[in-house]
């Protein structure tokens, strides 16, 4: 078994004669907490959707959780695990009536379910809110539900959309745990955000310009090569060459 | 101040050009409507199937029958019994029965020397189609007329659609339809759309004063209503020959009235919603649908239960229709309507007034 | 003279108490920051602030005027800017900008030297709808359409939430050469690194303040001795930190972990105890922004 859970070659993706995607190759291995950093409009959002199984590419090749960008899309939605700081959970759910939603849309059978369910409640120390509606539940409570939900189906990857957006410090380390424990446990992480410190966190990074990888490595190394002091530094000096941000429609 | 309510009038109406696709359904929603009605009902009388019902089958009646047989429009389909009327008409296997008196021969006689009589012929038609049935009705009379008989002698019966609805009749409810859905689901979704984007928190944290921001928000829709009010009545006119020999102007004041009394609800929903979709589900279950059922639009009030009947009293356009209606198809002037008017008079003022009281400057 | 005044405001939202007797002040042409996450009560401060909600308690006054009784004169003279995107995303640029302008009966040649240096970064793209602007592009646009009638103070409710580092500091910056043209800021974050751009703070949180100071004078307040630790297998040493004694918290911060410990702590022990992780380190360290607040919020 590969110790490579994402690998992709030369992807690029067009809209018209916009390139959104540039021709990037990049791998990452099983465990691993993969930063995704770009401006806005850099083309994360449009690569993270091949990635996921939601667009196809223009060109290039890659496999997600062994499975084909190209040809089993399908088949890659089922092995991860997707969440984003907009979409997440149902608010007018109970907190387990959404773990047991989530569950069943990935077809975890009934006795599966009732465990997950229970463990993950257990493990978020969340037995006492369980029929508490989710829209009653602070942000940061929620987010954190959101990720354990993402991770019910113990998928190989699970892809974060800017997680942690307007979540207090306290409630952003918490979650920040969860992801090194899901890490720990041989999850892969795949994570985008705007928090520079979050960039931090992960065991390498990336960061895109103008649909180009620009930089990739960890981020002590990245430190060293553009000679900052934190990976804010690091960003900044490369988002600051970046022609297209303000053209992109 | 005056420039920037008009840069707010402007910016408004820039708005509504951007959205090419709903301004387009909002100009051709009635065009469409009027040609559809104007046309899917043609008046044009062809391959009438008529039946006859002769209890004796004198030579008059051969004769007349022979007539009827012999011309190009009508299709003789043969004699009935009096009990198969209402079956064959309803089958759609005949469109209209033509039914002689037991002594015709006689009583033609009599009315040919100028002896009063009862009707000898009855002419039942199907009038689900009203032009046609109209027409065949008048043709049918001029061809079984041969001798210089009175009217009195036929008795016409319509069946199906006894108020004899036709194209033209369906004018008056277009409008109280359209109005609705132009003036009041526009307008309340424009300003629930700017709280929901967020504009309406800057609009507020300004110093133009909340009054000044509706009215600004009104006049382009006011606009937009002027000119399909237009359209509507430039086509009723010239393609459905609509009479409204009370006067045009007449119908397009009280029209403009409504219009006001539309954008007023419009106004009112808007303080109620939150959101988009909410204000449009409250302009189509509480405005439309009572404008659809209970204005007389498409089933007369006469018939409604007597709740629904008082009920619909209070929807504006049941009045509007009923007023327009008046106007256009009877050709009675605006005083004639008198009554209508100063309803909706009173419910422009009233719904108006709350509107403006009830439109906050705060977001509370 | 304090240019924003507020006393002791509360305002509840059915049974939530989304802003609970807050007190404090801004001087003329200071720039002064609320910090704190989602559902510390800032929109609702805002708003209030803005005249768009009144107060349950308390007063606030706004350049002297009372926010509930002088509503409509503070209304002309403060420029804001919601949270949310707050333009006309199908007028262009130069629609929009021409719009608030004349909301406010001013002309955008009168204002023109104030908004200039931010306007000039978008005006090559005046004719394009404001929808098709990026996320700093947008932001650009809402503060040129803010300060369109000069207002005397300026309200931005997270200006840099969801825009990119760059495009963040870039607003900093406009803020910075704002406030020397002496209008007085009230900027909310919810990001921490953000604090010390900023002439003075307010950390909220859950509808109170925590604390108000300078950013200095911020860090001054935690009263706990602070390490930053780190070894080869970062996860493990979270949870073997936590059990020695006199470590009061430990967290993650960024590629190490940083350690809150008491007077009970020793040094020595504490490698003595976790050497088998690998390449320990521990090294006294200044507390950031970030670590004062959830010594804080803990109190």
């Amino acid at each position: 078994m590969s110790d490579i859970v994402i690998s992709v070659r030369n992807l690029t993706k067009r809209f018209g004669n916009f390139t959104a995607v540039n021709d990037i190759s990049f791998d990452v291995y099983r465990g691993e907490i993969f930063g995704f950093l770009g401006a806005n409009g850099a083309g994360k959002t449009t690569a993270m959707r091949m990635l996921s199984g939601l667009s196809y590419p223009t060109s290039g090749s890659g496999t997600v959780a062994g499975f084909d960008i190209m040809r089993e899309g399908e088949m890659i939605k089922r092995h991860i695990g997707y969440m984003s700081q907009r979409f997440s959970l149902y608010n007018n759910l109970t907190v387990a009536e959404n773990i047991t939603l989530f569950a069943g849309i990935y077809g975890l059978s009934k006795q599966t379910t009732e465990e997950r369910r229970d463990q993950l409640l257990a493990q978020l120390k969340f037995s006492s809110e369980r029929d508490t509606l989710v829209g009653a539940l602070p942000l940061g409570w929620k987010q954190k539900l959101a990720f354990a939900i993402a991770g019910v189906h113990s998928p190989e990857v699970v892809f974060l959309d800017e997680p942690t957006g307007g979540v207090d410090p306290v409630t952003r380390r918490q979650f920040w745990e969860m992801i090194y424990e899901a890490a720990e446990g041989g999850t892969t992480i795949f994570v985008t955000t705007h928090y520079m410190d979050e960039a931090e966190y992960c065991s390498r990074v990336s960061i895109m310009v103008d649909g180009e990888v620009r930089a990739l490595n960890t981020p002590t190394r990245l430190k060293q090569q553009f000679n900052a002091g934190s990976m804010d530094e690091v960003f900044r000096s490369l988002a600051r060459d970046a022609i297209r941000g303000e053209l992109l429609i | 101040m005056i420039s920037s309510f008009l840069s707010f009038v402007k910016k408004e109406s820039l708005h509504i050009l951007r959205d090419r696709r709903t301004l387009l359904v909002v100009i051709m929603m009635p065009v469409v409507l009027i040609v559809l009605f104007g046309f899917a009902i043609s008046t044009e009388v062809n391959n009438v199937n008529v039946a006859v019902v002769a209890p004796d089958r004198t030579d008059g009646v051969i004769d007349a029958v022979n007539r009827i047989a012999h011309n190009d429009y009508f299709t003789f389909c043969g004699y009935i019994g009096r009990d198969e009327i209402d079956t064959q008409l309803r089958s759609g296997k005949v469109n209209a029965v033509i039914v002689f008196a037991p002594d015709y021969d006689r009583r033609m006689a009599q009315i040919a020397a100028g002896v009063p009589s009862k009707p000898i012929i009855q002419l039942i038609v199907d009038a689900s189609d009203v032009n046609t049935a109209e027409a065949a009705t008048a043709y049918m009379q001029e061809i079984l007329l041969e001798t210089e008989s009175v009217q009195e002698m036929f008795e016409t019966r319509m069946l199906f659609n006894p108020q004899m609805k036709s194209a033209y009749n369906f004018v008056p409810g277009i409008l109280g339809l359209i109005f609705i859905l132009v003036c009041s689901m526009m307008t309340s979704v424009s300003i629930v759309r700017e709280k929901e984007v967020g504009t309406m928190e800057v609009l507020l944290v300004s110093p133009m004063r909340p009054n000044k921001i509706v009215l600004a928000k009104m006049i382009p829709y006011f606009f937009i209503s002027c000119v399909v009010l237009a359209i509507i009545l430039i086509l009723s006119y010239y393609l459905l020959h609509v009479p409204m020999s009370g006067g045009v102007w007449g119908i397009f004041s009280l029209s403009l009235l409504y219009i006001v009394l539309s954008l007023s609800l419009g106004l009112l929903v808007s303080i109620i919603a939150k959101t988009q979709v909410m204000a449009i589900l409250i302009s189509s279950v509480v405005m439309l649908m009572p404008v659809l059922l209970l204005s007389g639009m498409l089933f007369p009030i006469e018939n409604a239960p007597k709740f629904f009947q008082w009920f619909s009293v209070t929807i504006p356009a049941r009045w509007y229709i009923e007023a327009i209606r008046k106007m256009m198809i009877q050709g009675l002037p605006l005083v004639a309507v008198w009554k209508e008017a100063l309803i909706l008079l009173g419910m422009t003022v009233t719904v108006f007034g709350i509107s403006l009281v009830r439109f906050n400057d705060k977001l509370e | 003279m304090n240019v924003i005044e507020v006393n002791s405001l509360s305002k509840s939202f059915g049974k939530t108490k989304a802003l609970d007797s807050v007190s404090f002040s801004v001087e003329q042409g200071e720039l002064f920051g609320l910090i704190g996450p989602d559902g510390a009560g800032k929109t609702t401060l805002f708003r209030l602030l803005t005249t768009l909600l009144n107060p349950d308690e308390g007063t606030a006054k706004i350049e002297g005027l009372d926010i509930v009784k002088d509503y409509i004169k503070i209304r002309s003279r403060v420029g804001y800017m919601p949270g949310r995107f707050s333009l006309y995303p199908d007028l262009t640029v130069e629609e929009n900008l021409t719009f608030f302008a004349s909301l406010f009966g001013v002309k955008v040649k009168d204002s023109y030297d104030l908004v200039a240096p931010i306007y000039k970064q978008i005006e090559p793209f005046k004719k394009r709808q404001a929808r098709n602007l990026s996320g700093g592009m947008k932001q650009k646009l809402a503060l040129s359409c803010a300060l369109i009638h000069h207002p005397g103070v300026l309200f931005l409710d997270e200006p840099t939430t969801g825009i990119d580092a760059l495009s963040r500091s870039e607003l900093w910056d406009m803020l910075k050469s704002l406030k020397t043209k002496g209008i007085t800021i009230l900027v909310s974050t919810p990001y921490m690194d953000e604090a010390f751009l900023c002439d003075r703070i307010a950390l909220c949180n859950e509808g109170r303040i925590l604390g108000i100071d300078t950013p200095p004078g911020i860090i001054g307040k935690f009263d706990s001795q602070l390490y930053t630790i780190s070894a080869d297998n970062m996860f493990a040493l979270l949870g073997a930190a936590r059990k020695i004694e006199g470590v009061l918290e430990c967290y993650p911060f960024g590629q190490t972990h940083h350690l809150v410990a008491d007077e009970r702590f020793n040094e020595e022990h504490f490698r003595e105890k976790l050497e088998y992780l690998g390449n320990l380190t521990l090294i006294p360290t200044e507390p950031t922004i970030e670590d004062v607040f959830m010594n804080l919020m803990k109190k």
